[in-house]
This record gives C-alpha cells, structure tokens and sequence, in this order.
C-alpha cells in the first residue's frame, strides 16, 4: 500500500523499519530522541526503540561520530545525524581522515557501514552558517558515497538503501523539501511512499522529465527549479530533459552522457558554492567522455560568497526558475 | 564580596536599565517576528524571517558581566546573544536594523540575527555552538602581546561545555595565562537535551580544576552576586593572573528558538522558570531596601520602552540593501 508522506517520515519509517530488522543499528545525535529530530527524521523513533538505541548526544559531534566508527568496528550500524551540514567542521577530522578512509587503510579489513545523515539548503534566512549545502566537500573525499534524496519515495528508498551498505553514506536532506509544515516545501516532493521497505539504488539517476534540446541537471530542490523552467521553456518550444542525480557519489554517468548526447546541450543547477564543486564535476564528466556540445554548458549555481541573511540578498544569489530559464536560452 | 548597599546606587541602577531594556527588547522583537507568520507559523515569513533565539530570563548574565567591561574588552556571543550585545554596548538601532535585515544594519543584513558583529564595541557572536572560547583565547593572545589590559569574554551555554573547543580553549589559555573569561549561561538545555543528561558533573564550573584555574557557579537570579562574581574574574584577568570560568545558572523564559513547540520541556520546567526570573527579582529588591522608589523605575522603564521603539522603528523604515550587494564583500580589499 502506498500513501504520501512527507519527506521527513518517509526517512523515519525506513530507519524504523530497518531496525525492526536489525538489532545492530542504533541512532545517534543531537535533538534526536525526544525532539524527533529539528527537521522531523527521527520522529517516532525514541517511543519505538527506547534511549539505548535511540540516544540523544550532547553537543560534541567530534565525540559521537567519532563513536559511530568505533561502533562501526564492532559490526554495529550507527546512523549519525548531524544536525546542520554547516555543522561537519567540528567533526570532520572522524568524518574524512577516519571513517572514510578505514576500510581502505585498514586494507579491507574494516568496514563502515555508517550513515551520516544531515540537513542542508537555505531559502528561510537562516543565514551563512546554517543554510549551506556544502555536499561538494563530501564528495570530494575517497570513501564517501553521497547521496541528496529530491522527494519521499527517494527519502526512503535511500535511506534503506544507505543503511544496508556496508560503506559510510553522507544522506543529505534539503530542510526545504520535509514537508514541515513550519518550513515553505513544494507539494511535489510529497508523494506516494509505499508501506513495505524497498531500495533505490545508491548511484542511480532519474530523468524525471524528458526532452530533446537542453539537459538540466541537478539535486534536491533545484530539480523542482529545473522542473518548472522546462514548463515555462516548452510554452516557448524548447523541449528540456530534466535529470535528478539523487547520488553524487558514484555518480551515474550513464544517464547523464546518454541525456547530453541525446540533447546536445547541458545546464548545471547547483545550490552548492559554484567553484570546485557539483557543478564543474558534471561538466568535467561529460567533455572528458568527448561529448561534442552544440553550445558550452552553463552553470546555474551559488555564487562564491557566505549566504547572506537579508531576504533581498538571498533571493538573489540562489539559483532559481528565472535563472534557469535565462541560462537554457542563453544557449539556444 | 561587596554588598548591595555598597555598590553606588546609578551603577545599581544601570544595572536595572539594562536588564529591562533587553527584556522589553526581547518581547518586543516576538511580537515583530510573529508578524506574518500566523496563523500559520512560517520560519520563511515575516518581518524577521529565519530563526531567532530570545534571552529573555537570562539578562542577569550578560549585565552582571559587562558591567565590568570596556568597549576595547571582546565579548564573543553564541546564537543566543542580543542580551550580551545590548549589555556590551551595540547600537541598538543598527543590531535591529540588521534582524531585520535592512541596508543600515551592522552589516548591512549580511550576518543576520545570530551572526552580530560591532567592531567598535568588540562585540561578535555565532551560530556554532562552541566557537567563541577559542576565539576569546586568541583576543588574550593579542593583549599579552600588544601589552594591553583588555581582556575578553567567551560565552557558551550548558550545551556548549560539551563541545571539545571549550576544552582545548581552556586549557589553552590556562597553561598560556590569558585574560580570559569564560562564560557558561546554563539555563538547563541544549534545545531539547537536558543538562543532567548529557553533562557528567552537576557544574561546569567544576571543570575548571581540570585546567587549574579558578570555577564558579553562581545563581542568575541574583544579578548582583553575578556582578560580584564577574568583578572578580575580569580584575584578576586584568591584573595578569590569568582566565577563570564562571557558570551561571538561568532560566530560559522562552522556547529554544520562536515557534519551538517545546513538547519536551515539562510544565513544571517553564513554571519555575517564571518563579526565577532575574528582572522581577532585582526589581523586588531595589523596592524593598529602599535603593530606588516605584517612580524612579518607572521613569526608566518608559525610557526603555522609547529606546527599543525608536531602534524598531528605525529599522522597520529603513531600506532594504541593494540585491547586488550580495556579490561584494567576501575579500578585504576589495570587491
């Protein structure tokens, strides 16, 4: 049976119903018992599983995901929620120079299995260190898989998904598309999440619309951004392919190459900082693999600068519809 | 330790100034976030979107301390700190200005609510827990080197002491003998955590013979003994003698954030936090030993009440910045 949920009881029911399964996993983090988590991922889980394996930290994510890799040696499953993605610099030493690296310094012989979960995006003025994406850190690090769910179904296939591998995986959610009724969210990433567990494949793109003469590519929110764009850009015939990554590492290049050979043309959305990052990855991936371009590709993405906390400003820095639109038509 | 007859009665009563006026801020600023956002509640909405972190029972902290403080001492605020900026001296005009994001904000509506920097007072503050107490090491760093007597104030909440900066900064600036003072406000919880759930002793300030410097607890409901407390550390500071650590116990009046349902908190919780409530307690005590009549507070309430309209009002017609503006200023030196 299938029903909507919103994004953020979509994760909490595929971390539930996998620890129905498995005795081995446990979650930790702050606000994450009682509070069912800031952003609603963890609610329910306190009055199912009790404080052992549902265990409110204190403040110190150095210390407790530094202990999801301890307990990850034991052959436990700890997922970790860090609360805000801004938040890693505490404790990013445990995330990229040990829990990324352990299974391949250790030569194979630890494994990981760790779930990082955590929230990111902005749009509500939560100002330059709460409102980051920062998924690009991430994903540059060997040893993390990454993946950025757009809506519930993805939420949840994912979930199950990240904590079945037996490799860390850095979950992001965009706080935008919970379904919060607190925070503004688009009715489309609300939708029919079926009862029973499933997976969606870690590493596999969607094209979550089909055209012929552009290819958009992005995650989480900005896929909504691109959805709407190609609506507008096909009152005004120009037919867009809109594919939603859903993973950045691996990176599903099959569906990105064959999109861009198909359509000859390549918009980036990225709400993550424009240099360095998401954004240039896929456009390296696709002239790498010798795809003649009938234009160069463009980048709709955060500009280098700290998100600024004046309503104003932010609007004008975060990659949107308008933007889009503008960038599609600048190489047609 | 002084008494309260001792201390001349305009520094008791700018203590009270003070108090109030952050009070009648604080209430005054969730009226103003509300708007537009009911009645659906809406973080995006509003006046003052995103979130925002009122002190409202915990202004006999941020008096008690800054009393002692000159604008060249730094105070480093956390997210919750428009009680510590008004105490230390901010424009109260540009700090509105700036909650509500305006062009003629402390930083033009960059930094935002939790991110209030005012250089010409040595004030800033931040949205990560932890981060003020090694920055407060390096300002004592700075004063052992320039051969100043400034000293600067880290403060922290109970969550806060949790974090491996506050360690690593105390420590630090106990074996260097820094002018520092750190500042833990307990008002009990770490958003929904309580303080006996994930603290291993009853008082911070018991750490501090960790680091073999001087740790004191002392009650928020009585500003004058957090006065008295805080006079202390700042003169030894000043005197070369090196940081100490002061727990403060508060109340927080309010949820974690605005529109924080609070459904962890037990009602008895927020009772006894009304039943602690530093202002209406100083206010009882001026009455009664006679220090100040009815009239003299009143007549500095009216003015509290005339300042905070007119920093509101301030803001409220501002303009807002350029959109453009959001390109420039990443770099010193330049756009």
């Amino acid at each position: 049976m299938a029903r909507k949920l919103p994004m953020y009881k979509a994760i909490s029911e595929a971390i539930a119903q996998e620890m129905e399964k498995d005795e081995n996993i446990f979650v930790m983090g702050e606000d994450i018992g009682a509070y069912g988590g800031i952003f609603g991922a963890t609610s329910g889980l306190l009055e199912k599983f009790g404080p052992e394996r549902v265990r409110d930290t204190p403040i110190c994510e150095s210390a407790f995901i530094g202990a999801a890799l301890g307990a990850a040696s034991k052959g436990m499953r700890p997922i970790v929620e860090l609360m805000f993605i801004d938040f890693f610099g505490v404790a990013m030493d445990q995330i990229y120079n040990h829990i990324a690296k352990a299974h391949y310094m250790s030569g194979g012989q630890v494994k990981m299995p760790v779930v990082i979960m955590t929230a990111m995006g902005g749009g509500y003025s939560d100002a330059a260190q709460h409102s980051q994406c920062l998924y690009g850190l991430f994903a540059h690090v060997p040893g993390l898989k990454v993946v950025i769910p757009s809506n519930s179904y993805d939420a949840k296939g994912l979930m199950i998904s990240a904590i079945r591998d037996d490799n860390p995986v850095m979950y992001f959610f965009h706080k935008g598309l919970m379904g919060l009724g607190w925070m503004p969210s688009p009715p489309e990433a609300t939708v029919e999440v079926p009862e029973e567990p499933y997976t969606v494949p870690i590493g596999e793109a969607k094209v979550v619309r089909e055209g012929s003469d552009v290819t958009i590519v992005g995650v989480a929110k900005m896929v909504y951004e691109a959805l709407w764009a190609a609506e507008e850009l096909e009152k005004e015939g120009i037919s867009a392919e809109v594919i939603d990554l859903r993973s950045l590492v691996p990176l599903d290049k099959k569906t990105l190459l064959d999109s861009v050979k198909k359509t000859g043309r390549l918009v980036v959305v990225d709400e993550d900082y424009r240099s360095y990052g998401m954004s240039g990855e896929v456009i390296a991936t696709v002239v790498e693999n010798g795809i003649s371009l009938e234009a160069p590709p463009v980048r709709v993405a955060y500009p280098d600068v700290p998100v600024p906390y004046s309503r104003v400003l932010e609007r004008y820095v975060l990659p949107d519809k308008e933007k889009i639109i503008n960038a599609v038509k600048s190489i047609m | 330790m002084e008494k309260i007859e001792e201390i001349p009665k305009e520094t008791l009563l700018e203590i009270y100034r003070t108090m109030h006026k952050i009070r009648t801020y604080e209430e005054t600023l969730a009226e103003w976030y509300y708007k537009g956002k009911t009645p659906r509640f809406d973080i995006s909405a509003g006046p003052i979107p995103g979130e925002l972190h009122l002190s409202s029972g915990q202004e006999s902290a941020a008096v008690g301390v800054c009393m002692h403080l000159k604008p060249e001492d730094a105070l480093i605020g956390t997210h919750r700190a428009h009680h510590f900026a008004i105490a230390k001296g901010v424009n109260l005009k540009k700090m509105t200005a700036e909650i509500f994001g305006k062009a003629t904000g402390l930083s033009g509506g960059k930094g935002g609510h939790m991110h209030l920097f005012d250089a010409s007072v040595n004030f800033s503050c931040s949205g990560i827990v932890g981060a003020s107490f090694p920055q407060a090491v390096g300002v004592g760093i700075a004063a052992k080197l320039k051969g100043e007597d400034y000293v600067a104030v880290a403060v922290g909440g109970d969550g806060a002491a949790n974090q491996g900066t506050f360690h690593e900064a105390l420590n630090l600036a106990a074996v260097w003998k820094l002018p520092v003072i750190f500042v833990i406000e307990d008002n009990s919880w770490a958003i929904s955590v309580p303080k006996e759930k994930s603290t291993a002793v009853s008082k911070n300030s018991e750490r501090a013979a960790a680091y073999g410097i001087p740790g004191v607890s002392v009650d928020g409901m009585d500003v004058i003994a957090v006065y008295e407390v805080a006079k202390e550390a700042v003169e030894r500071a000043r005197r070369g003698e090196g940081p100490s650590l002061i727990e403060i116990k508060v109340y927080r009046l309010r949820g974690h954030f605005e529109g924080d349902p609070q459904h962890y908190r037990p009602k008895e919780d927020l009772e006894l936090a009304k039943q602690k409530d530093p202002l209406l307690n100083f206010e009882k005590l001026l009455l009664e030993k006679g220090i100040a009549t009815e009239e003299e507070l009143n007549k500095i309430k009216e003015e509290n009440i005339k300042e905070v309209q007119e920093a509101i009002d301030f803001a409220v017609n501002s303009p807002y910045p350029e959109p453009e503006e959001a390109l420039k200023g990443v770099f010193a030196g330049g756009e």
